[in-house]
């Protein structure tokens, strides 16, 4: 019971994006399609899981001064990992993404997840934590980019929906990510209330 | 009560605690790296390999060499050299794709693959690399864009965008993005037409010939 509310919390009720409003740099650069908002939450959901539970391991060994230090290693480690396989096994998918996958290091869910979290709980409700949280962040992310491909070229995961001559360009862009992230953040606002 | 008993089992943090165990997490760190990269080394090598070929043979016709290890630098005058790739089909050479650049995009640098085929007209174009804005210049990449130069000699068709007095059609509210397209195929062709000929270089009688006959033509 208490591991099944550990899941969902990540989903809605403490929805990384939506409600806790972190790591909102990649949020906004990569959600230009459905497709890179999906890779780059899986990529994120890898690294929050392996982070979590290597840091709910080894937190009895980490002295408390140097633990911020200790969790960056691991996190930039794991995220490395990502950066060569993705790299080596999804050339195209690494193309468009690019940049933000090493600032995934940087992303302060996964940072707060781990000093949150993990330092003070166990190896299977970390992973379950960090799953959760992980799958919230994808669907934030993949919501979020579905609705800029839809306004703004008439596309989702590339699939033509309106006409071909249909665009407006500014969702594509910075200020179209703020708008439509305001409006799904209202919308879960009246979500959670209900 | 159960907080208490967590941070009871911390370690202290004592100048050995902290530099021993900061050790144990960059050796550990390190060690995992190290064998991914091992293991990841080959496929990125060969994905970055086929993605060079996939580009090549988009822009020049059917060819059964490796054009990869064939390939050769070209010089540009002011600028970087840009590298030819020459494309083979039973050791006769039907098309070199050119890898260009100009500096000139509205973002900086963009990147281009330029398939001339031996007498330099295009056979075709693809863009590598850019960083122009979504849903402008980005059109660069659409088929309309790059099938106007297909076939099209840079000796006779003047590769400038209208507005500039050529005859290229420029993407809509990205003219710059056009402009420095244009100023990416020109470099490509220009480099692939003041190529040093081998035969050309080891002769020193034909290379006056060549010279005086140029000189000819312009007057």
């Amino acid at each position: 019971m208490n591991n099944w509310k550990n899941f969902t919390k990540g989903l809605l009720k403490e929805n990384p994006v939506f409600v806790l409003l972190l790591g909102m740099c990649p949020v906004l650069g990569v959600t230009t399609s459905a497709e890179n908002g999906l890779g780059m939450g899986l990529a994120t959901t890898f690294v929050l899981v392996m982070s979590n539970i290597v840091v709910s391991v080894v937190k009895g060994g980490i002295p408390d001064k140097v633990r911020i230090p200790a969790f960056i290693i691991i996190i930039a480690s794991f995220v490395t990992v990502v950066e060569l396989t993705m790299q080596a096994f999804l050339p195209s998918l690494f193309e468009s993404l690019g940049l933000f996958i090493p600032l995934i290091v940087v992303n302060c869910i996964v940072l707060g997840r781990a000093e949150a979290f993990a330092s003070k709980n166990g190896v299977v409700s970390s992973a379950i934590d960090g799953f959760g949280m992980g799958l919230g962040f994808s669907l934030a992310l993949t919501v979020l980019g579905a609705a800029r491909e839809l306004l703004g070229s008439g596309k989702i995961f590339g699939m033509q929906i309106f006409d071909e001559s249909y665009g407006m360009l500014v969702f594509i862009l910075a200020p179209g990510a703020f708008i439509v992230l305001a409006y799904l953040i209202s919308i879960v606002n009246k979500l959670n209330k209900a | 009560m159960e907080r208490r008993l967590i941070m009871g089992s911390k370690k202290e943090s004592t100048f050995i605690n902290m530099v021993s165990a900061l050790l144990i997490v960059t050796l550990v760190a390190s060690a995992v790296l190290g064998y991914v990269y091992e293991l990841t080394k080959e496929p990125i090598a060969k994905a970055k390999l086929e993605k060079k070929l996939n580009a090549i043979k988009a822009v020049v016709p059917t060819f059964n060499n490796n054009p990869d290890s064939a390939k050769f630098e070209l010089a540009v005058e002011g600028g970087a050299p840009v590298i030819a790739y020459p494309a083979t089909m039973d050791d006769q050479l039907v098309g070199t794709a050119i890898e260009s650049y100009t500096m000139s995009g509205f973002s900086g640098l963009i990147k281009i693959m330029v398939g001339l085929k031996p007498d330099g007209s295009i056979f075709g174009i693809s863009v590598l690399e850019h960083k122009e804005t979504p849903g402008l210049g980005t059109h660069m990449s659409d088929d309309w864009f790059l099938g106007q130069f297909k076939d099209k000699n840079p000796a006779s068709f003047n590769v400038k965008v209208k507005k500039d007095g050529g005859e290229v059609d420029a993407i809509t509210a990205a003219t710059i993005s056009s402009r420095a397209f244009s100023d990416a195929v020109i470099r490509a062709y220009d480099s692939y037409m003041n190529r040093p000929n081998e035969q050309q270089v080891t002769s020193d009688t034909t290379t006056t010939v060549e010279i005086i006959e140029e000189e000819v033509t312009d007057e």
